[in-house]
């Protein structure tokens, strides 16, 4: 393991903002590289990085790492907004995963996607653990733009249960995933439970696919668990969302991962004053949840949930 | 006020609508709620548009987009004054959206407060998505159709900019002509990005709905020298369309200029920028356009100078700094 400042931006008032590689196997080699935190509430992201060095380590440290493999994990490139509790860069509120593939030229946020691109181009496949814009949970799953560079099948070597593909929007296409793909890496948003507090499960599951996904690959000796089911890969647009009616208080009946009938009420809307229940939320289809709005306020004609329905 | 003026208050979403006294001259005045959505605790979501006069032409004025941008809502406010004092002259229908995005200028925030996205990027939204999609998309049902629409924008809180309008340089034939109108200074046409595909402009023009993207001066302030100037740029346009019949002020010649004559300076350092240069100046090339200083070791850590000889159309106000904050544009080369 060796642990490498890959650059630094110095800023006018606080310590250069270092960022930092962690580097597994061969050094020539570049198979695999994993991004976490761009965004300063992405803890959760930035844990599972924390966690897969560890084992990274341990496997390099038993031999068990081919002798062609090059890993490179970096689980965070904003402690610059993470340190003040901001979501995006502290200076001036731009997001750094809507500056790739950056330019060097260019503002602060471009300077920095640029810096992260220029370390992580040419390798062959691509982690980035990110977060969701909506406030909520959603059930672990990896994530593919279909930019016509994508080769879905590489991702069922996650072992993840859920592969969701996404038509790029014009916005994506400053993302990370899409930048990689289209430079000739193939790019896997993995997403889990929490992003700005730690969720232990879905992390270890997080950092246990990634090393399936090394053994898969030949990248690693150590032998894998099989997942219990295989990959249900889908469209986005197959995800049947339900809208809130009304604002109010939102109290869950159903969770991620619960399997629901047709009809059933996913939730309640209470009137947050007088606690009267002024909307039921139902599900049209039969499926599983796989997306709840997480805060306990929502507002009207808001994505409460999103259901993937029984194929 | 005189009783035989009236307002007509109606909800976008279906709900009655009522007369109501309000000043003028007989014209006919609506305010009426494009979009309407519950937020969470006792308050509505309503993004209001003020119509004037009636008739089949029809021209949009919107701005508050960005919530840190107040420059268009003395234009706003201005243009509604203006129509409803002389409504003899109006000839069509001019809708004004004076805040896009409420939640945003009501908490000094540039984006939309509940998701943290930037609305000028969630055209042309969805009537099934996020509330966000679903209000972007209302908004362009309001809106497609018009005969023109004027998104007036301000820069954010830390770039100064001389009036201006931006065109995509695949909408440039069509629009060019009508921006000479505005009464800027500046036509800039600059290179198509597809993340743009998500702005308002872009969605409407892509229904044909002529859209002409308006930036000047700051975020967070109002410049109503700019403000007035456009005004008139309004006026004529309006003129040009059939919609205005009274005399407007002579519009003077903007310059129009694509991506290859506009420079860059960005900062190569972090510190306090000090300009020694004019807005809106001519500036040699060479010529400094200001110093990054060390208020710690009192040193002077870059003198930044113009790349080009020409207009500095563009200069940091805000005076923090860090690598790569944008700090000018100039202007230059041969036009």
């Amino acid at each position: 393991m060796r642990e490498e400042v890959l650059f630094t931006l110095d800023t006018p008032y606080r310590q250069p903002l270092a960022v930092k590689g962690w580097r597994f196997g061969d050094p020539e080699r570049k198979s695999l590289a994993v991004v976490g935190a761009l965004r300063g509430n992405e803890v959760q992201q930035m844990y599972i990085c924390s966690q897969l060095i560890r084992a990274l380590e341990t496997l390099e440290e038993e031999g068990k790492l081919a002798p062609d493999c090059g890993v490179l994990v970096i689980p965070c490139a904003n402690q610059f907004s993470m340190n003040v509790g901001r979501r995006f860069w502290a200076a001036d509120n731009t997001d750094i995963n809507r500056m790739f593939p950056g330019y060097d030229g260019g503002e602060t946020t471009q300077r920095i996607a640029a810096r992260i691109f220029a370390t992580i181009q040419g390798y062959e496949y691509g982690v980035h653990f990110t977060s969701f814009y909506l406030p909520g949970s959603c059930l672990p799953h990896a994530r593919i733009m279909e930019t016509g560079y994508q080769h879905p099948e590489e991702a069922l070597a996650f072992g993840l249960p859920y592969i969701l593909l996404r038509k790029p929007q014009p916005y994506d296409t400053t993302t990370l995933n899409y930048n990689w793909q289209i430079w000739d890496t193939q790019a896997f948003s993995l997403y889990t439970q929490e992003t700005d507090c730690v969720d232990h499960p879905s992390a270890c599951q997080a950092v246990e696919a990634v090393l399936r996904f090394l053994g898969k690959k030949g990248l690693s000796t150590q032998p894998v668990s099989e997942p219990e089911a295989a990959s249900v890969i889908f469209r986005e647009d197959g995800l049947h969302n339900i809208l809130s009616a009304t604002g109010g208080l939102l109290f869950h009946r159903r969770e991620p991962g619960d399997t629901v009938t047709a009809g059933e009420v996913l939730a309640d809307i209470l009137d947050p004053c007088t606690g009267q229940v002024r909307e039921r939320l139902r599900t049209a289809h039969a499926g599983k949840v796989f997306f709840a709005h997480k805060a306990q306020l929502i507002a009207g004609h808001d994505v409460a949930f999103r259901v993937l329905p029984e194929a | 006020m005189s009783s035989d003026n009236h307002l007509i208050v109606r909800n976008g979403a279906g709900g009655d609508a009522f007369p109501a006294v309000c000043g003028g001259k007989g014209v006919l005045v609506m305010i009426e709620q494009v979009v309407q959505v519950p937020l969470a605790v006792g308050e509505d979501l309503t993004i209001p548009k003020n119509r004037i006069g009636s008739g089949e032409k029809r021209l949009c004025v919107v701005t508050g987009t960005h919530g840190d941008e107040l420059e268009g809502q003395y234009v706003a406010w201005r243009l509604a004054r203006l129509l409803k004092e002389h409504p003899e002259h109006l000839h069509g229908t001019v809708d004004i959206y004076p805040a896009l995005n409420p939640l945003g200028i009501s908490t000094m925030t540039r984006g939309m407060p509940l998701c943290d996205l930037d609305m000028n990027r969630t055209f042309p939204g969805s009537e099934n998505g996020s509330m966000s999609e679903y209000v972007a998309a209302r908004l362009i049902q309001d809106m497609a159709g018009a005969d023109a629409c004027i998104d007036i924008h301000a820069s954010n809180i830390f770039l100064r900019e001389i009036p201006q309008v931006r065109i995509n340089e695949n909408t440039a034939r069509r629009l060019v002509p009508l921006a000479k109108y505005l009464n800027m200074d500046l036509i800039w046409i600059h290179a198509a990005a597809t993340v743009l595909e998500s702005t308002l402009a872009h969605s409407l023009n892509a229904l044909d709905t002529p859209t002409l993207v308006v930036e000047m001066g700051i975020g967070m302030r109002v410049t109503r020298t700019y403000g007035d100037r456009l005004i008139t740029g309004i006026l004529s346009l309006m003129a040009h369309l059939g919609m205005w019949s009274a005399p407007v002020m002579p519009v003077a010649p903007p310059i129009v200029s694509s991506d290859g004559y506009v420079s860059f300076v960005n900062a190569s350092c972090p510190g306090i920028f000090f300009p020694s240069s004019s807005h809106t100046a001519h500036v040699e090339e060479g010529q400094e356009l200001g110093v990054i200083a060390d208020p710690l070791t009192g040193e002077v850590r870059d003198i930044l100078k113009s790349p080009a000889s020409g207009l500095l159309f563009t200069l940091r106000e805000y005076p923090v700094v860090y690598e790569g904050s944008l700090i000018a544009r100039i202007l230059g080369g041969s036009l």
